[in-house]
């Protein structure tokens, strides 16, 4: 057992601080949220050049040899300074289902682009009625010919105005929320047949809608085994979920940092507000939420290799519920901390707070993962 | 000691609701119900016809233009009003300047000042906070000074509500800089055309213009609109804090709330059936009910005991702490209901009279905002903390 | 970053195992398996097995006589025996006097007290706390008095723990009047035979006997039992409490404490089937095992960074306030998981294991005690508002 980073690690903690630091000041962000797309091209070619993009892959996969750990420490720094680039839906849900299930074929053609900085993906799977269930997907893909037409609706998917790629979830067999009887397939984003609504999200990221009417596909396109696609996804989205916390841990760290030095500074009553003790042990409080936001962060990296499904599974959901608790004690009390300020799009901790909410909801809320933490370990 | 509703009471609640049918836009009714932003004309509207109904300053006595009405018939169309989906009668007239007028000024005063509050012919703001000058407000520097007939006003006002809106505004200023901070403040009412009033917009977190800088640059006001004596303007203002404790507990609107939580539970699928199987949500629903019920009926007692001679107490404050926090939970859950399709950001659907179709479900675009712009009831009126310091001191002495 | 074991340390775990299961007596890991209460006996035969195989001080450096674990050794050892069902290791030796000695003792004192720490040969207590000292220890109040080669004190000490089973007491004794309250007092080794001591219980809420009153009247104490240099003892105090806070997080107590929360589950029922199968309870579990599992990797997180020749800082009161809660919750839920069978009330069988016939379950009786008695844990060793405190200043800079 040894929780201590690698100099190569530590090194890399270097850097993506930095990266934060530098190119994410809040001014700068507010121009990149601007942009037409979202996110700078020039940022994502310097994740290529410093090796983010394929760090987490295999060699044989044309990746860096890295795992969840690198990811933990790159998204925590992302969170810092509230990221927009697409990392999430492209190298961990779009990259890490290629890798796992890809044929040499697929990996040849998407991986190693992606990892060059050239091919972004989305991942499209939730639908109007599918809440947090991954199996409820309707959207059917059925044979034509030698290959497949999908059709139907997908809702709030993540960097769909930018990828290359969308990664469908279909259903091709079986009946609704039948984890049996799903299919990924390699979507081209231009594909005829599909159409797009694209809007921001709250925490200004950028999502579409996406119709499917008749959209065919070549037989190439499905990733992994015709109707078998669930335990993927499922492994997929928990190594989601579980960069997710650590970007909340690193959100967590900035909006407390952010709070400590308003109320040092912020003067009622002829005294900085943190002279007074209530808001000192609500800030102790946000600080003690951070830092078992971290452990279970730490705890689910560490564990999300494991060989066994239902550990891996325990593990993410089991952080998740710690993040969507802690990151809504910490977002809600810088607000209140911060006063009228807090509550003002001007100031850095709404836009922390309202980065926090939507992690939460993303894959399943705190209520969600709790019960599936807690129908996991009455299996065990 | 009787829950049940009389006769005449009944009659009058069946008189509400026939008004508030006749006389509420369908559009203002739609946008409550869809949880959109009013505009100024959805609450102004309204405003007058209650207002020509004599029904607008529902809380004030006989004597002053009011209703004169009793406890129940108050709560009653409090309730009713919420359940027609009325837009909240803006307060910084009816509830917070008129009484403070009404109390405090002159015969003139009075005929000057409240027909317009009555019928909603004029928009008040409230001028208290400044920058330095927010939990301690009594640190107020916004200087007034005596020139003849008229003060010359030099200041900054911030978090102005409805700034925008407002005809007048009736601010705290400071016209003795020396002795305690609380004895040299006065009350007084500012004309927002007055040369020198400028007005600069304050965005929140959803995107939303409620809030505004006030910038008062050699504003000439004449010496008639002090209310009451100079220097004596604390206690003015301390009267009208209590007044707006009251209110701002928000009972009736809580329990549309949750009414319209259950409904989209009722609606939001999950796992093939809807979010109103799942005992674990339906469970936090009741819980957030019972909440509102508790909050309910400690303000009925606190009504009960006014009705029978007294005054709000400091003990009003718990219901101010309790109420914006239910406000705050019944947006969290409701925005939870949404789950996923909270995410998308659509002001169009929160702002504008769009007819775009929504991204997700009808009632999916407010969520999200709504929670993030109800996290303002813990902070404003008095922030939660504060409100727990005067109840420590004033209620249990320590 | 690793979290499997190595094989060494897979060998370690397996020793240790092998050594707990053959030499804790059945007796004391029945007592400890039913939570039952322990006494002197239970916990000394314990001890005295640990101290031959050195491992009873196993957080002391090797130089003292300590194994020199690591921390991968350390967790180990503590979940292991926590597992297995050993009773803790009373910590007023071991955790508290023995680190202070080898810290500010003299080599006399060193080999005068330590080995008899190490071997758990004598029984120590602690005597900070006075009844007008508390949070605010440094108001203490027990004065020690210079006398040729003696300290004569006078004075009073409460809250003792487990006081009436002990042979020594380390006292803070004030021995300047004069200046900062910090400044006058010191750390002062006490024998409980010396005449003058009186010992006098105090009963629990639960109705246990585990504190005590202790009275000095002119006890002598010889200078030589003055540990560190005389108004020096805050030192030593402060130092004990940061080791203390670390230990009292029991984190392996209450894996333990889940665990049998959920076999208790596992036989109550619940609308005929097991409670551990209503969804809203196992809920309920699942959130305390996250809890748990969350303060266990921050524990983890705090050994490795020692491991790294950091030493624990002022954030460790943050395991204090998040372990003594968890502890508090498990009671709690034990106690909701009981229901009605928590009511009876039976002494005899909780204090002095009569053989009387238990109404309800077995473990029914324990439930509710247990509860009362663990609301201490976010009262003693420094109140978890006390830790707020400390945190605030020390690691916030407020
Ligand atoms: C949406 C909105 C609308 C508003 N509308 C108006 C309006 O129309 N007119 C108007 O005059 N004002 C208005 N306000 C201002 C509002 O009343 C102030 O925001 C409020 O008084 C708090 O002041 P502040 O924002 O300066 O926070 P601060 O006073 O700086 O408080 C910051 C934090 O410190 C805490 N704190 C301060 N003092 C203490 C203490 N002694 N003990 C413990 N904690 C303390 C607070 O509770 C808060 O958590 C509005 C505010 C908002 C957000
Ligand atoms: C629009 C608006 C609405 C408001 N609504 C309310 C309201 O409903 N009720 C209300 O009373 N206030 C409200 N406030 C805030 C109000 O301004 C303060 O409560 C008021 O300034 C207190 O009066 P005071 O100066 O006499 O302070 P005090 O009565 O002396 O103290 C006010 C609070 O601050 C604490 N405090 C003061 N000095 C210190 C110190 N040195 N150290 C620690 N704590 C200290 C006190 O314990 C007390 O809780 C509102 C403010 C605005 C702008
Ligand atoms: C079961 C048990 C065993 C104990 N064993 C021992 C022992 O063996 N030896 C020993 O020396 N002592 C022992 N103690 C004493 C223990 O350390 C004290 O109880 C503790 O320090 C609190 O002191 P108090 O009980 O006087 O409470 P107080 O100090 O009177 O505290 C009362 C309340 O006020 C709060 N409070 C106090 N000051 C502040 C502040 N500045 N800010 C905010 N809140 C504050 C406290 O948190 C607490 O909630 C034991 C106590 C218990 C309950």
């Amino acid at each position: 057992m040894d929780l201590s980073l690698s100099d190569e690690q530590k090194q890399l903690q270097e850097s993506a601080e930095r990266f934060s630091r530098e190119k994410y000041t809040f001014e700068n962000r507010r121009k990149i949220v601007a942009t037409e797309r979202g996110w700078l091209p020039e940022n994502w070619a310097q994740f290529a050049e410093l090796g983010w993009l394929g760090m987490a892959f295999s060699e044989e996969d044309g990746g860096y040899g890295g795992g969840p750990i690198e990811t933990m420490i790159v998204m925590e720094q992302f969170g810092k300074g509230l990221v927009l680039e697409p990392f999430l839906p492209t190298v961990v849900l779009g990259g890490g289902m290629i890798a796992r299930a890809g044929s040499a074929d697929q990996k040849a053609a998407l991986l190693a682009p992606m990892i060059e900085g050239k091919k972004q993906f989305a991942f499209a799977w939730l639908e109007r009625q599918s809440r947090y269930n991954l199996a409820d997907v309707s959207l059917k893909a059925t044979r034509e010919g030698n290959g497949w037409s999908l059709s139907g609706h997908k809702g709030v998917v993540y960097n769909a105005a930018s990828a290359d790629e969308i990664i469908v979830l279909a259903r091709t067999a079986g009946s609704a929320r039948e984890p049996k009887g799903l299919t990924l397939f390699v979507v081209d984003a231009k594909a005829k047949g599909l159409s797009r609504r694209d809007y921001p999200t709250q925490d200004a990221l950028r999502a579409s809608e996406l119709t499917f009417d008749k959209v065919s596909v070549g037989a190439d396109a499905v990733l992994g085994k015709v109707d078998d696609a669930f335990p993927v996804v499922e492994e997929a989205v928990d190594r989601a979920i579980v960069a997710l916390c650590a970007e909340a841990t690193g959100c967590m760290d900035a909006i407390n940092a952010a709070t400590l030095e308003y109320i040092k500074t912020r003067k009622q009553f002829g005294v900085a507000i943190g002279k007074f003790q209530v808001l000192q042990h609500r800030m102790v409080d946000c600080f003690t939420n951070a830092q078992e936001a971290r452990s279970m962060t730490l705890m689910a990296s560490l564990k999300i290799d494991d060989k066994d499904p239902m550990v891996r599974a325990k593990a993410a959901s089991g952080a998740k519920v710690q993040i969507g608790k802690s990151g809504k004690f910490c977002g809600q009390s810088a607000v209140q901390m911060h006063g009228g300020m807090g509550v003002t799009d001007e100031m850095a901790v709404s836009h922390y707070f309202k980065r926090l909410t939507m992690i939460d909801l993303m894959f399943g809320n705190q209520q969600h993962h709790l019960t599936r933490y807690s129908n996991l370990a009455m299996a065990a | 000691m009787d829950l049940s509703l009389k006769p005449e009471h009944k009659a009058f609640a069946d008189e509400v609701r026939a008004f508030a049918r006749e006389n509420l836009s369908p559009a203002t009714r739609e946008k409550t119900f869809s949880g959109k932003h009013y505009d100024r004309d959805d609450h102004i509207v309204w405003q007058k016809a209650l207002g020509k109904k004599g029904w607008l300053a529902y809380t004030w006595p006989k004597k002053y233009g009011g209703p004169g009405w009793d406890v129940t018939q108050r709560f009653l169309f409090e309730n009713v009003l919420a359940e027609e989906g009325a837009p909240r009668i803006l307060p910084f007239g009816p509830k917070m300047v008129g009484p403070v007028i009404y109390t405090f000024g002159t015969e003139e005063q009075k005929e000057r000042f409240l027909p317009g509050i009555r019928s909603s012919e004029v928009s008040w703001c409230q001028g208290y906070s400044e920058p330095g000058a927010g939990s301690d407000l009594a640190n107020l520097r916004t200087r007034a000074v005596r020139e003849g007939d008229h003060y010359i006003v030099n200041g900054q006002k911030t978090w102005t509500s409805f700034a925008h809106w407002g005809d007048w505004i009736f601010c705290l200023v400071r016209t003795n800089p020396d002795g305690k901070p609380q004895e040299g403040i006065s009350f007084l009412l500012i004309d927002m055309k007055t040369p020198g009033v400028t007005v600069r917009p304050i965005i929140m977190t959803d995107g939303a213009h409620h809030v505004n800088d006030v910038f008062l640059d050699n504003v000439k006001v004449p010496v008639e609109n002090l209310i009451g004596k100079e220097n004596e303007g604390w206690t003015c203002a301390k009267f009208l804090l209590a007044n707006e404790r009251l209110g701002i507990a928000e009972v009736p609107s809580s329990k549309r709330g949750v009414s319209m939580l259950r409904q989209i539970a009722r609606i939001e699928p999950q796992d093939g059936g809807t979010l109103a199987d799942d005992p674990a949500f339906t469970a936090q629903i009741a819980d957030i009910d019972l909440q509102v019920q508790a909050l309910e009926m400690s303000e009925l007692r606190v009504l009960s005991a006014m009705a029978q001679g007294g005054a709000p107490g400091p003990e009003v404050s718990t219901l101010k702490v309790r109420g914006s926090e239910i406000q705050q939970r019944i947006a969290e859950l409701t925005m939870e209901a949404v789950g996923e399709y909270a995410q998308p950001y659509q002001p169009g659907m929160l702002f504008h009279d769009t007819n775009e179709t929504p991204t997700g479900p009808d009632h999916a675009p407010p969520a999200a905002p709504r929670y993030f712009n109800m996290r303002k009831t813990s902070i404003y009126g008095g922030s939660t903390e504060i409100q727990k310091n005067i109840v420590s001191k004033m209620v249990l002495g320590l | 970053m690793d979290l499997a074991f190595t094989p060494e340390e897979q060998k370690f775990a397996d020793e240790v195992r092998a050594f707990v299961r053959a030499n804790l007596p059945a007796d004391v890991r029945d007592k400890v398996k039913n939570g039952k209460h322990l006494i002197r006996d239970d916990y000394m035969r314990w001890q005295q097995a640990l101290g031959k195989k050195g491992w009873l001080v196993y957080t002391w450096p090797k130089k003292h006589g300590g194994p020199g674990f690591t921390p991968a050794q350390r967790y180990i050892f503590e979940n292991i025996c926590a597992e297995e069902y050993a009773p803790g290791i009373i910590p007023f030796g071991t955790k508290m006097v023995g680190p202070v000695i080898y810290t500010f003792g003299t080599e006399a004192q060193k080999e005068k007290y330590l080995p008899a720490i190490r071997e758990s040969t004598v029984w120590w207590c602690q005597g900070y706390s006075e009844p007008g000292s508390g949070s605010d220890l440094a108001s203490l109040r027990t004065k020690a008095e210079k006398d040729g080669d003696h300290y004569i004190v006078n004075g009073s000490k409460t809250w003792n723990t487990m006081g009436h089973w002990a042979d020594w007491i380390f006292c803070l004794v004030r021995t300047d009047f004069k200046s900062k309250p910090q400044e006058g007092i010191s750390f002062l080794l006490i024998d409980m035979k010396t005449p003058g001591i009186t010992v006098k219980p105090i009963i629990m809420a639960d109705g246990g006997h585990e504190v005590n009153e202790v009275f000095f009247d002119n006890v002598r104490v010889p200078v030589e039992n003055l540990v560190g240099k005389e108004n020096e003892g805050w030192t030593c105090a402060k130092f004990l409490l940061a080791n203390e806070r670390l230990g009292i997080a029991a984190v392996p107590q209450s894996k333990r404490g889940v665990e049998a929360l959920k076999d208790i589950a596992r036989v109550e029922q619940d609308n005929g089937r097991p409670l551990i199968e209503n969804q809203s309870f196992a809920e309920k579990i699942a959130d305390l095992e996250i809890q748990v599992t969350a303060l266990e990797f921050t524990e983890l997180r705090v050994l490795s960074q020692m491991a790294q020749g950091g030493q624990p800082g002022a954030e460790v009161s943050g395991l204090k306030i998040r372990g003594s809660e968890i502890q508090q919750r498990i009671t709690e839920l034990t106690m909701e998981a009981v229901g009605e069978y928590s009511a009876p009330y039976l002494p005899g069988l909780l204090w002095q294991g009569t053989n009387e016939e238990p109404v309800g379950p077995d473990y029914a009786h324990l439930a509710a005690p247990r509860y009362f008695n663990t609301r201490k844990t976010t009262i003693y060793g420094g109140s978890n508002e006390i830790q707020k405190g400390i945190i605030s200043k020390m690691v916030l800079g407020l």
